[in-house]
């Protein structure tokens, strides 16, 4: 490592007495009770099931854990890092030490899950396949350049696409086979990370926002450009990745839905209009159930005949503010 | 008639309420602070809620949304409740609104995810029509 690392010249003692955001507040809540390790995750019950799949599925699914380890592993060490310098709050810089160790969670995760289910010679194989796979390696690249680049707001776009929009190639994979009922503790597991995606998607993306109102009305139109352009350089090699992977089981065109959909996502999180298509965002209801199943919207009254419509089971909270 | 709904400083239920406006609906926001007095409704309304919370069992249903369905007037004039929220948070997806739903019994109307689709646009607002002239013609 030639560069110098940019660290925050002064710091006083946090006060979590003064929010200056509560969206710092409420994202550090949410994110320590997040809280996972996989020790928690029963992943050997998934060794019979893993058993079922063919050779290819099997080496399939080890090349897109590795490739998700390389994700988690730059967040952690650098993406997550490199936010923390520019915060415009203390307690905006603790949130990222948050996610920082977070996505080492994430990252450390995958390598349970490589030795419940495999030999270390496959593992070693798969990790090999990661440092050789041309697009895998250009998508950390293209995300570390930015990264090391000098706009703090630039960095925030790298770092919402990578949370938002990068991994989903990557999670396809697990929710495809819990809907086939194999691996299902491992997509958990995998469930577990994409929340926590998600509230690191919305902070990041929430102050890129923030920093939006900071800059005067040109800069906001070139970060806007900025944004749709790297977004197009990342998904062109997100669908080459893809075919890399995905096209030996057939799958490439149901993983692209999947793709679109994230990416409108991301794009929501830094607070533009989603860009892709009803049509070509249709995501295959078996992938969407497996990550959420209450996603299901014939119950909505709106969308179903609109004739009939049921009130949703009996969900326990324990807020004490209700007077009913 | 008229749409209320809360929105925390991430705005993106405001935002989606904005398309609404400009589709012909009137929306009405919720005061970002739970120290400020709610509103007091006096027609029939819908509730637009994004779910929240540190948790799976705590604080998913807004401060403001609970203060202001507090309001025994208010939850009388409740015609449905609409989820803002996202599918990745997995079993809690717009856990808010299922929440309202079942502590008000009124119908769970509609779920979108962060700014909305211009596809959910549409679908609430043609949804909201369809409301409206149904408790219009109840009445008449
Ligand atoms: C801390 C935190 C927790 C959240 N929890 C959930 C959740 O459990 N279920 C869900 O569907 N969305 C959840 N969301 C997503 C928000 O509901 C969603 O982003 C919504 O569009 C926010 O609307 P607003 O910007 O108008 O407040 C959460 C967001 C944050 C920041
Ligand atoms: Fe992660
Ligand atoms: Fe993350």
């Amino acid at each position: 490592m030639a560069e110098k690392v940019k660290l925050i010249s002064h710091v006083d003692a946090i006060n979590w007495n003064r929010i200056e955001d509560p969206v710092d507040d409420e994202v550090w809540d949410r994110l320590t009770a997040n809280f996972w390790l996989p020790e928690k995750v029963p992943l050997s019950n998934d060794v019979p099931s893993w058993n079922t799949l063919t050779p290819e599925e099997k080496q399939l699914t080890m090349r897109v854990f590795t490739g998700l380890t390389l994700l988690d592993t730059v967040q952690g060490t650098v993406g997550a890092v490199s936010l923390i310098p520019d915060s415009l709050t203390p307690h905006e810089e603790a949130v990222y030490t948050n996610i920082a160790f977070m996505e080492s969670v994430h990252a450390k995760s995958y390598s349970s899950i490589f030795s419940t289910l495999s030999s270390t010679k496959e593992i070693d194989d798969a990790f090999r396949w990661s440092t050789e796979n041309q697009n895998l390696q250009r998508k950390a690249d293209i995300v570390l350049s930015y990264y090391r680049g000098d706009s703090p707001l630039k960095r925030k776009v790298a770092s919402t696409l990578l949370e938002s929009f990068l991994f989903y190639s990557g999670f396809y994979l697990p929710m495809y086979w819990s809907s086939h009922a194999k691996l299902t503790n491992t997509a958990d597991l995998i469930r577990l990370i994409i929340r926590d995606e998600a509230v690191h998607g919305y902070y990041i993306g929430y102050k890129y926002q923030k920093g939006l109102e900071r800059v005067d009305e040109a800069t906001r139109e070139e970060l806007k450009a900025y944004t749709f352009d790297l977004l197009f350089e990342l998904y062109e090699n997100e669908v080459q990745y893809t075919h890399d992977l995905y096209d030996s089981v057939g799958l490439s065109e149901d993983v692209k839905k999947f793709l679109h959909y994230n990416a409108n996502k991301a794009l929501m999180n830094l607070g533009y209009e989603p860009m892709f298509p009803k049509d070509v965002t249709d995501v295959n209801p078996a992938i969407l159930s497996a990550l959420s199943p209450n996603a299901d919207e014939n119950h909505d009254f709106f969308s179903g005949s609109g004739s009939s419509y049921v009130i949703g089971k009996a969900v326990n909270t324990e807020d004490d503010d209700w007077d009913f | 008639m008229t749409v209320v709904y809360y929105s925390s400083s991430s705005n993106y239920t405001h935002a989606f309420a904005q398309k609404l406006r400009a589709a012909g609906q009137h929306c009405v926001r919720l005061p970002l602070l739970t120290k400020d007095d709610t509103l007091l409704m006096e027609e029939p309304f819908v509730l637009i809620t994004p779910t929240y919370g540190a948790g799976p069992r705590r604080g998913a249903v807004p401060k403001q949304v609970i203060k202001f369905l507090n309001v025994p007037q208010n939850r009388e004039l409740l015609c449905g409740v609409i989820g803002a929220g996202n599918t990745n948070f997995g079993e809690t997806y717009c856990q808010a609104a299922h929440i309202v739903a079942q502590k008000c019994q009124v119908p769970l109307l509609y779920r979108f995810e962060l700014l909305g689709l211009p596809e959910d646009v549409r679908n609430v607002n043609e949804g909201l029509n369809r409301l409206w002239k149904q408790k219009l013609q109840r009445r008449a």
